[in-house]
């Protein structure tokens, strides 16, 4: 892959930044009481979820899951109105309907987030469908976390998008734990992209999945491949999630330990760390796109505090189309 | 109902076939998608014929992945298809669930209403084929309890024809309800390809003012049969066909049952949660009830799994002369 220029780079600071600073913003807010409901953090997770979107090109779509913070992030969908629907307010992306689990911008792609776990594995092979009877050119990224891979779900659809050559890149952030599970202790292979194989497909390991740079480049290529029509891929990227599985989880089944020696390998850090070696940023730059994302995070907030509460008869209106 | 109309006889499997095969003429985003679809026709013959008109990339056999073929059909309609999908024996729907009740139904509502999911989900219902127990459920009951869904139960080859063309016009998920034992049953059905029935409208397949019969699907046959030997002993019954379980057409209930004053309530699927009985809540909440001579009566398959023999199959589920006896108790109510 060529060098990233330099705009490019900062701008993937940007978004890692963004989805930092709005989760660790939205977990104080749950401290004090403004966010009503589950939320699931993506903290950790920066470079998994930024490095993957960047491989996306316009009109690509893209399917999430519960936690899916991250990939909206990363598809620039307006903090405001995520925060607004996170907080349950009336102009939040969902009008108050949907929360953290149900965040979607059909307009930029993002098929939504998906409170199921593998629920978004059939509906990324029906858009994948679509593409191909359209002949649009454009390809689906189906986003799931390691605990998905062990639904019938997983099996039954990439064996489906293996078969009809559908354009998925099926990607897992392997995070190591479902809730309180080590993805180890329920899976007899070591990886997940291992079970590509069973697919003839390829299965491509993203061993530091912190590593945005790392990150992008096997999407891309995977992307590529997925383009070329040549059928879907399985990807997985290996991360850690910094909190635990949800705000009501207090984390007894992982070590400080183990959380501490995984915050040293921070995702944000390290591409701080890449630019400062290359000479592409200075500390003050970098710091400065910091700032411009709390700000940016802030400014959400307010957003949010403004926004009425939903009218109670809005809750029986969008059932159905017309 | 279908006069001024140029018709023709048909069994309810063509008038399946000839309202996919209108619509995937009409619109090219409407495609099929099953197991076995294709160069089989379908397990019960819906789709004999249309893999040479329309081609295999639009009626698609599938692996048997219920889950996947259900997902995929969900969200190639939340990206701009509108999939038929043949589930086959409704029984099977059991796999699809995930995607029907927590993706299909409540994808828009969750996106505060933006997207919709245009899709049918084809289901051959009930008993009669000697194909027992996992094979034989009519479970339309499940689908009208989870808001989003559309639940259709046709009850004549003509109705299938035009409510499937409505089912896969409208822009929400509906569960369409076939029955095995009625695909050969044959009937008038109109050949003008804009026959389509608004979905949410009954219609009074007889009208009487002695007592009424509410029932939709497999069972209106038998229902009709019993209001015709109720006629030969001078008991007027209306027959209200509800062709639609959502939207319902509550409007058509309570205005028959106003009417008659003496109602009864008739389905294949178990007595124990079925349709029937929120209807008959419905009317005993309503002002309805005031105008009711006797106790609101229910017929339903009896609370067992369906056996495979034919005589015990048959067993279990209503039938004409019984229908007739019930007719006949709610007129002796005074």
């Amino acid at each position: 892959m060529a060098k990233l220029q330099k705009d490019e780079l900062l701008s993937m600071l940007r978004k890692m930044e963004d989805i930092r600073n709005f989760d660790n913003k939205i977990n104080q807010m749950v401290r004090r009481g403004l966010v009503p409901g589950m939320t699931h953090f993506s903290v950790g997770e920066e470079a998994a979820n930024v490095g993957a979107v960047a491989a996306m090109h316009e009109g690509d779509l893209l399917t999430s899951n519960h936690r899916g913070h991250g990939q909206a992030v990363a598809m620039e969908m307006s903090l405001n109105e995520m925060m607004a629907e996170i907080m349950g307010r009336a102009n939040g992306s969902c009008k108050g309907k949907g929360g953290s689990m149900h965040i979607a911008d059909l307009d930029k792609g993002n098929l939504g987030a998906n409170g199921i776990v593998g629920g978004g594995m059939g509906i990324a092979t029906g858009a994948a469908l679509t593409q191909k009877m359209k002949k649009t050119g454009k390809i689906v990224f189906c986003c799931f976390g390691d605990g998905a891979s062990n639904e019938g779900a997983f099996h039954e659809c990439i064996n489906m998008c293996a078969i009809w050559d559908l354009p998925v890149v099926f990607y897992c952030i392997n995070n190591g734990y479902g809730i309180s599970t080590p993805i180890t202790s329920v899976m007899k292979t070591k990886y997940v992209h291992e079970r590509a194989k069973a697919y003839d497909i390829p299965g491509v390991l993203i061993e530091d999945g912190n590593d945005v740079l790392a990150v992008r480049q096997a999407l891309e290529e995977a992307a590529e491949y997925v383009r070329s029509g040549k059928g879907p891929i399985l990807v997985e990227a290996i991360t850690y999630r910094w909190f635990g599985h949800s705000t009501s989880d207090p984390g007894k089944y992982r070590t400080k330990e183990e959380v501490e020696e995984w915050k040293k390998k921070d995702p944000i850090e390290k591409l701080r760390q890449y630019l400062l070696a290359e000479g592409m940023a200075s500390e003050a730059e970098m710091d400065a796109i910091r700032e411009a994302s709390h700000e940016a995070v802030e400014e959400s907030v307010r957003y949010g505090m403004a926004g009425a509460q939903p009218e109670p008869e809005s809750a029986f209106e969008d059932i159905f189309a017309e | 109902m279908i006069e001024g109309q140029e018709t023709k006889v048909m069994s309810t499997r063509d008038a399946i076939i000839l309202a996919q095969s209108e619509e995937m003429r009409r619109d090219e985003n409407v495609f099929l998608i099953g197991e076995d679809v294709g160069i089989f026709g379908g397990d019960f013959g819906t789709s004999e014929g249309m893999l040479a008109e329309f081609g295999k990339e639009r009626v698609r056999d599938t692996p048997i992945s219920e889950n996947a073929i259900s997902g995929c059909a969900v969200g190639a309609a939340l990206t701009g298809m509108r999939p038929i999908v043949d589930v086959t024996f409704m029984d099977f729907i059991v796999y699809m669930m995930d995607n029907i009740v927590n993706q299909a139904a409540k994808t828009r509502y969750m996106y505060g209403g933006k997207g919709q999911v245009p899709v049918v989900f084809r289901c051959a219902g009930g008993s009669g084929v000697g194909s027992a127990a996992q094979h034989s459920q009519s479970l339309e009951a499940w689908f009208t309890h989870i808001p989003g869904l559309k639940v259709v139960v046709p009850g004549t080859p003509a109705d299938t024809k035009g409510l499937l063309k409505a089912a896969i016009r409208d822009n929400n998920p509906v569960i369409f309800m076939e029955y095995k034992a009625e695909y050969n049953v044959k009937g008038e059905v109109p050949l003008d390809p804009e026959y389509v029935i608004p979905l949410g409208k009954a219609e009074l397949k007889r009208t009487g003012k002695d007592v009424t019969v509410i029932t939709y699907g497999r069972m209106l046959r038998r229902v009709l049969e019993a209001a015709d030997a109720a006629r030969d002993k001078g008991i007027e019954v209306e027959v209200v066909d509800l062709r639609t379980l959502i939207p319902l057409d509550k409007d058509a209930i309570l205005e028959s049952v106003k009417k008659t004053g003496r109602v009864l309530l008739v389905n294949d699927a178990h007595k124990t949660g079925g349709f029937i009985g929120e209807i008959s809540a419905l009317i005993a909440e309503s002002e309805a009830f005031d105008y009711l001579d006797a106790p609101i009566l229910r017929l339903a398959a009896d609370d067992i799994p369906v056996p495979y023999n034919h005589a015990l199959e048959d067993a279990m589920l209503p039938k004409p002369e019984r229908i007739l006896k019930y007719i006949e108790r709610l007129v002796e109510r005074r």
